[in-house]
């Protein structure tokens, strides 16, 4: 006698792609902007990037009604911090927040893949990595969702040193200039969306430097 | 091999002998393979003066784009094209071996195909495998009856129809024939629709996409349209193209010369006739 299983599961998968790359005084965070259910498109214009604090941003992809219940109680938290602190939570303050919260649901998980980006409190660009459960990692560049296997292989062929064998361990961060960083986030994502069908639609590019934060948006396959 | 009985060869059909492997195999954990299929939007309609079929060209694998330009339009004779949803290895194989069979009914009849032929050949087939072999298919052309249209499902049951649809994209394609099909319609007009029914499927279904193919057959004449229309070409080019350093490590290097293990024996009548 078989095991009986659920018929109905409490979890969709809404699809996309999420990027971010940290440089020497910048960080670029991008997320295309297609949101699907199985092979129907829900919308071409739903942004899964979101700022948490003045210079920490979020992009995650997964199931988007989880990313907006986490989305909404890490800004909860930020006020409240703001209210304690009288100030802004850093980006790694963030880095650790976000772990304690997905780990907090270990056995009803946010279904959500992210990548925190920002400036750190020195101003250097800083890229955390995330599971679903909370096991982080502070990263020179990143990627998560269903285009992820596609674009790694490539920033790692582009930004990854060589084996810390040889040479001794880098810095996490990207020698990349911010136009080269974002010209090779346009590529990277143009390539995703060739061969990943939830990938496409129009891509979402923020930047955050000393100066604020700058946003930008390209087109890209719509099929 | 066999204890004194006589080997007898497989009758054809589906051979079961592999299912409670299998099923072991995925109650043990084990992922069953998965194929590539088509997750498609095929189309076909009667137009004033015959048939016209449509296609994307998308494969896919799961998630993954395989082929971005494969072929969904198969020939079967002169006079007849099908397409194909479902399984890519099935509709290929399924559309190949129909088309040799036509091909031969030719010789021994000394005639032009009839779609109808091709129609019962497929169904027969499909039938005898029980929906296994998963092939969906648009199968259009014109003979001496007149333009014939008709969908084939997995199982083997057949539509005669006057505008078709099939494949993960279908819904998307018919929402456009049952708005804008009427009949009598020209070769422009029959082309147009067609082309838009495609783009349908392309745009609102993940299953399909890249390019339209088009295919359009009158008595005694057919214009197959390989990538008519291209509405997806690639949004971005760097300018700068991207250098793939050479990044293997050499980490150690230990040369073990091979010993001599073949002994030459110098002899003049060596390699003579």
């Amino acid at each position: 006698m078989t095991k009986q299983r659920a018929n109905w599961s409490p979890y969709d998968n809404n699809g996309g792609s999420c990027v971010a790359i940290a440089g020497a005084d910048y960080c670029v965070i991008a997320a295309d902007t297609r949101m699907s259910t199985g092979y129907n498109i829900l919308s071409r214009e739903y942004s899964k990037i979101t700022k948490l604090a003045d210079k920490c941003l979020m992009a995650s992809s997964g199931f988007q009604a989880d990313v907006k219940a986490l989305q909404k109680h890490l800004a909860a938290r930020h006020l409240i911090y703001q209210h304690q602190h009288n100030k802004q939570m850093s980006c790694p303050a963030m880095g650790q927040l976000l772990s304690n919260t997905l780990y907090y649901k270990r056995f009803f998980p946010y279904y959500s893949f992210n990548v925190l980006g920002g400036l750190d409190s020195e101003g250097k660009g800083c890229v955390y990595t995330y599971d679903a459960v909370g096991s982080y990692e502070r990263v020179g560049y990143s990627s998560q969702g269903s285009g992820s296997t596609l674009i790694m292989p490539f920033l790692d062929n582009q930004l990854k040193s060589p084996s810390p064998l040889l040479l001794p361990a880098q810095d996490a961060v990207t020698p990349l200039s911010e136009t080269e960083a974002v010209d090779l986030v346009k590529t990277v994502f143009a390539s995703a969306t060739e061969r990943d069908i939830y990938t496409g639609d129009k891509l979402e590019i923020v930047v955050v430097n000393a100066e604020g934060i700058r946003r930008e948006y390209m087109d890209l396959r719509k099929d | 091999m066999s204890k004194g009985m006589v080997d007898v060869p497989p009758r054809g059909g589906f051979s079961f002998d592999l299912c409670r492997r299998n099923d072991m195999l995925t109650q043990k954990g084990a992922k069953a393979p998965s194929y590539r299929k088509t997750g498609t939007t095929i189309v076909g309609l009667i137009f004033q003066d015959g048939v016209i079929l449509g296609a994307d060209t998308r494969a896919t694998e799961g998630p993954i784009v395989c082929d971005k330009n494969c072929e969904k339009i198969h020939y079967m004779a002169p006079n007849i094209y099908c397409c194909g949803a479902g399984t890519a290895a099935d509709t290929e194989a399924v559309t190949d071996m129909v088309s040799s069979q036509l091909q031969l009914h030719r010789y021994h009849t000394g005639r032009e195909s009839r779609v109808v032929t091709a129609l019962t050949l497929l169904k027969r087939h499909l039938f005898n495998y029980q929906g296994y072999v998963q092939a969906a298919l648009v199968l259009g052309g014109v003979d001496v009856t007149g333009p014939h249209l008709h969908t084939i499902y997995p199982h083997g049951s057949t539509d005669t129809l006057p505008f078709a649809t099939m494949g993960s994209g279908s819904l998307a394609a018919m929402s456009v024939f049952e708005s804008k099909y009427k009949e009598g319609l020209t070769k422009d007009e029959g082309i147009k629709l067609v082309t838009e029914a495609i783009c349908a499927g392309i745009f609102n279904d993940l299953g399909s996409g890249s390019n339209v193919d088009v295919c359009l057959i009158t008595k005694g004449h057919k214009e197959y349209l390989r990538n008519h229309m291209l509405p997806n070409p690639r949004t971005y080019v760097s300018e700068k193209s991207y250098a793939f350093p050479k990044k293997i490590e050499v980490l150690l290097t230990k040369i073990t010369p091979l010993k001599e293990k073949v002994e030459i024996i110098e002899s003049s009548d060596a390699m003579e006739e």
